[in-house]
């Protein structure tokens, strides 16, 4: 038992997924050509100025109160100040001390019931655009810039050090993609960036009330990253401590090829950002009945929705939280289950083999699904009122996902309506029966799992059409008389 | 001769066809060329621009459809304000090559107006100075002794328009830099509200602080370039939505029953007597056309000075930050990596007052010294704010010297302080964001013009022109013209 208690909190980076920039009219579209996205005022060039994106401000304020954060009515942008040529004006322009909102909360489900993880602030701020090099960093003859992703909004929601463990920052990383995603403010995509996270870990022994010294890492761009290089950490910071040396504040890159984190620069020397309030901006002065409509506005979210699914179709916590992972697919799910009744088996079918054909989870996929809510459920009618059996329609869903068409359709294509005629299968039966008797001795010695063998046969000789209930009927009334 | 009248003299011309637009252009042209290079206001001369908008013009006035009061009239623009095309170099090597792609809002309304372009105007590097000297090109004479500056940063702004090589021209104010030349050059020089005038494609020095504003042969002409650049602008978001009026028509209601107020701190040891006794008699001409005058106090003058220059640092210090090679402007080449290549180009771009400045501001604003220095400076700048509300509660508008001395001679004032003090009487209504005019108030013995300075309160712009309007037309001081070789 290790005798170190872990601290950790994370501080993520949204993309919030305006038309336009945080402060001009350019496209934020992902994958333009390079610059083609940029102006005056996202290219820094001199006498311009910003002016605030109001779409921006209401999908902050939309996530603040999602968090349960206390919105302030007026706030202010700053100016943070660095020198790093992505950046047009060499400072960005953020909130410091008087950001959009702080004190929220968001509730992580456990074992031992919900655990409420602290968010200190959520503040908006203008994306940096993007250097490419020419060969590698070290030995680049020359490096470019793309300005297109520079003041594309951001959103920073800064956590308590409330987190305890890597697998318990990865939950809450999750939790909050999970409510950007269901409040259509993020596309909460790690790959392409538009999430990004960075961590803080420091370790303490268990009980104490100071903090430890803490380490920032970065470059987290998935969440088994963000797991792997808190684990990595935990055991780097443990092993020092344990051998009595000092660790020092410092902010490490983690290397996910060796699985390692690297020490990138001492907080000593650490930039001095000579935050100022910004004068291009007068304070941004909200009306509390904006902040009353958007509240009103708020769609359903993650963990009320999976506390519901639980609740109303008796669903196991863990597919009510596979289920609402995005909203597309808890209204997909919700959709079929209303109009074909038996909710678990319509989660059985959207968790198994409709998420086994989907490229992934997000909403953009399962918008894209060729099947949709109401054709799996007109799928699940059939099995319902015998026409099919439910391993033939598995073969009419996937072939439904292929072409596009309904269930009935290639069901009366294709002929696959299960034999349901009692004097046709009284045939088979007695055709199978005959043609295995060594097996019908064999039940006859006590081996049930003969009767197994020969329900496949008949299975087999309808090509999977037969009533399986029907099936096992005549065989239950047949054997005894062979 | 056309380039000696006012936009309202020459407007008229225009109107009852006696001259034209290119005539008028043409003049201004030929002007500027026997005697900018003595003078040397002049950046960059728009030949081309001005010739083909003027003959523009020609056909709007031959159609009977002129677009107002400057339809026609030559102008020219303080470098620091954005023009498409054309190289906006801000006194400074860093942005020599500099040609924005697009226009400044106040160059767009003057345009859309009918204004024609003449030319970019000499100014202290980044507007930082009072005297052009601080221009990384050239230093700009005082029309009336070219031995002597014209002030500044709108030195070349000021000079033009005294020299008759514009109509009227831009300019920008920071602590003074507009009201400070107009001043030392003799005519008048406005710097409105902050908030009244859009800053967009204004090259910023001091965000806070800047504004834009117009110098020209008299107050009406004020008020007439006024109206078209007011209002607010959606890309400026510091821009105020608040109305503007018919400066022209208000200047008619004189001072009669106007309560003026005179802010004792204003006269100080160690001003130039001249000035001071010029500005008491202006006073006097005041309380003759009806006004009422009564002494004001506006206690924390003395600290504006170092407010001002805590604030406009800091400010600067942030918005230079840009001039890094990277995306426009110079790049010193040879560099072996990125941090050399911005250093070396900030050394060899900046001169040493900006230099100096953006040393100050990045002290201001760091970790540690924020709090004392630009803190506190801030809490400066609320007191001298709330000396003004105080005033205003009891006067319509104050009555002022724009500085304390006269022109001076080039080279005279070498230590930065000395400098910095020439703005001692101009800062607080920068601090302040309260608008002030500086129009001619009288001559010295030696024939050098003195600024009187009339403050208002915010947006009250009305006010300010009213009582500089009376003030010039019950006295002959704008009439007065340098003699120029």
């Amino acid at each position: 038992m290790s005798p170190y208690e872990t601290v950790i909190g994370l501080e993520v980076h949204a993309q919030l997924r305006t038309r336009t920039k945080m402060f001009c009219g350019c496209a934020t579209a992902f994958g333009a050509a390079p610059n083609t996205q940029t102006c005056p005022v996202c290219q820094g060039n001199p006498g311009s100025l910003p002016v605030i994106n109001r779409r921006a401000i209401e999908f902050g304020i939309r996530t603040a109160l999602a968090l349960g954060c206390r919105i302030n009515l007026q706030n202010r942008f700053a100016r943070k100040h660095y020198y790093y040529p992505d950046m047009p004006k060499n400072y960005q322009i953020s909130q410091y001390e008087e950001p959009l909102a702080e004190h929220g909360t968001l509730e992580l489900p456990g074992a031992n019931g919900a655990r409420g993880i602290g968010v200190q602030r959520l503040h908006l701020e203008e994306d940096v655009g993007k250097l490419v090099h020419e060969g590698e960093l070290a030995t680049a003859r020359a490096s470019q810039v793309d300005y297109n992703r520079a003041g594309v909004p951001l959103m920073e929601i800064v956590s308590k050090p409330d987190l305890r463990s890597p697998e318990e920052a990865g939950a809450y990383l999750r939790a909050l993609r999970a409510i950007v995603v269901y409040l259509g403010v993020c596309d909460g995509n790690m790959e392409e960036g538009s999430l990004r996270c960075d961590a803080n870990i420091s370790l303490r022994i268990a009980g104490a009330e100071v903090l430890g010294t803490k380490v920032e890492i970065k470059n987290l761009n998935s969440f088994r990253h963000v797991e792997h290089a808190l684990a990595y950490e935990v055991k780097r910071q443990a092993q020092a401590l344990d051998a009595g040396e000092r660790l020092v504040q410092e902010t490490r890159l983690w290397d996910p090829d060796r699985g390692r984190t690297v020490a990138m620069r001492s907080k000593e020397f650490a930039h001095d950002y000579r935050y100022f309030p910004e004068p291009d901006l007068p304070p941004l002065d909200l009306e509390a009945a904006t902040v009353e409509q958007i509240r009103a506005g708020l769609p359903e979210l993650p963990a009320a929705k999976r506390a519901r699914f639980v609740a109303a179709y008796g669903l196991t916590p863990y597919e009510a939280e596979l289920l609402c992972q995005g909203r597309g697919l808890a209204d997909y799910f919700e959709a079929a289950a209303r109009e074909a009744g038996k909710p678990k088996v319509v989660a059985n079918w959207v968790l198994n083999e409709l998420l086994r054909e989907l490229p992934g989870d997000d909403d953009a996929a399962v918008a894209a699904c060729p099947i949709t809510a109401s054709r799996l459920a007109g799928l699940l009618t059939l099995i319902d009122d015998g026409t099919i059996s439910g391993k033939i329609a598995k073969e009419v869903f996937e072939k439904m996902y292929r072409s596009g068409e309904d269930a009935a359709t290639i069901v009366g294509r294709e002929g696959l309506t299960q034999v349901a005629d009692e004097g046709a299968l009284a045939g088979v039966v007695d055709q199978v029966l005959a043609q295995h008797p060594k097996v019908v001795d064999d039940w006859r010695g006590g081996k049930k799992a003969a009767l197994g063998f020969l329900v496949g046969q008949v299975m087999k000789s309808t090509q999977g059409k037969a009533n399986p209930a029907l099936v096992n009927r005549l065989l239950g009334e047949k054997l005894p008389k062979v | 001769m056309l380039a000696a009248l006012t936009i309202e003299a020459l407007g008229a011309r225009f109107r009852d066809g006696s001259a034209t637009p290119s005539a008028a252009a043409e003049a201004y042209l030929d002007r500027i060329a026997a005697l900018d290079p003595k003078v040397r206001a002049f950046m960059t001369v728009t030949r081309d621009t001005a010739l083909a908008q003027a003959a523009e013009a020609d056909a709007r006035f031959r159609a009977g459809a002129p677009r107002g009061p400057l339809d026609g009239i030559p102008i020219a623009l303080k470098d620091v304000l954005c023009t498409r095309g054309i190289t906006t170099a801000c006194g400074s090597r860093i942005l020599e090559r500099f040609v924005p792609p697009y226009d400044a809002t106040v160059y767009e309304r003057l345009r859309a107006a009918g204004a024609v372009l003449l030319g970019k105007l000499n100014m202290d590097e980044f507007a930082m100075g009072s005297s052009t000297e601080n221009s990384a090109f050239f230093t700009t004479r005082n029309p009336w002794d070219l031995g002597r500056v014209p002030g500044g940063s709108s030195g070349g702004s000021a000079a033009a328009v005294s020299a008759d090589m514009a109509a009227a021209t831009l300019g920008t104010d920071t602590g003074g830099s507009i009201r400070q030349p107009a001043a030392f050059c003799g005519n008048v020089g406005l710097k409105p509200t902050y908030g009244r005038v859009s800053r967009y494609g204004l090259v910023a020095f001091a965000s806070s602080l800047d504004q834009v504003g117009p110098f020209t042969k008299t107050v009406a002409d004020a008020a007439h370039v006024l109206r078209v650049i007011a209002g607010h602008d959606p890309q400026d978001s510091t821009s105020a939505e608040v109305p503007v009026s018919d400066y022209r028509g208000g200047l008619k209601g004189g001072v009669q029953g106007l309560r003026l107020g005179i802010p004792r701190e204003y006269f100080i040891d160690g001003m130039d007597p001249e000035v001071e006794r010029a500005v008491r008699a202006a006073v006097d001409v005041l309380r003759g056309l009806g006004a009422k005058t009564e002494e004001v106090s506006l206690p924390h003058t003395e600290y504006g000075l170092a407010a001002y220059y805590l604030i406009g640092p800091a400010e600067a210090s942030s918005n230079l930050a840009r001039y890094d090679g990277v995306r426009y402007g110079l790049r010193v080449p040879g560099a072996r990596d990125i941090v050399e290549m911005e250093s070396r180009t900030r050394a060899a771009g900046f001169g040493r007052e900006v230099k100096r400045r953006i040393m100050l501001g990045t002290y201001a604003l760091s970790a540690g010294y924020y709090d004392a220095y630009y803190g506190q400076a801030l809490r400066v700048r609320t007191l001298v704010a709330r000396d003004f509300r105080q005033a205003f509660e009891r006067v319509d508008a104050i009555v002022a010297p724009t500085t304390p001395s006269v022109a001076f001679k080039v080279g005279e004032k070498e230590d930065p302080l000395q400098m910095y003090l020439n703005d001692v009487f101009t800062i607080p209504a920068s601090l302040a964001g309260v608008p002030g005019v500086s129009l001619p108030g009288g001559f010295t013995l030696a024939g050098l013009p003195i600024g009187l300075q009339v403050i208002g309160k915010a947006y009250d712009e009305a006010t300010v022109l009213r009582v500089a309007h009376a003030y010039e037309q019950a006295t002959d001081w704008y009439t007065r013209k340098p003699v120029l070789p």
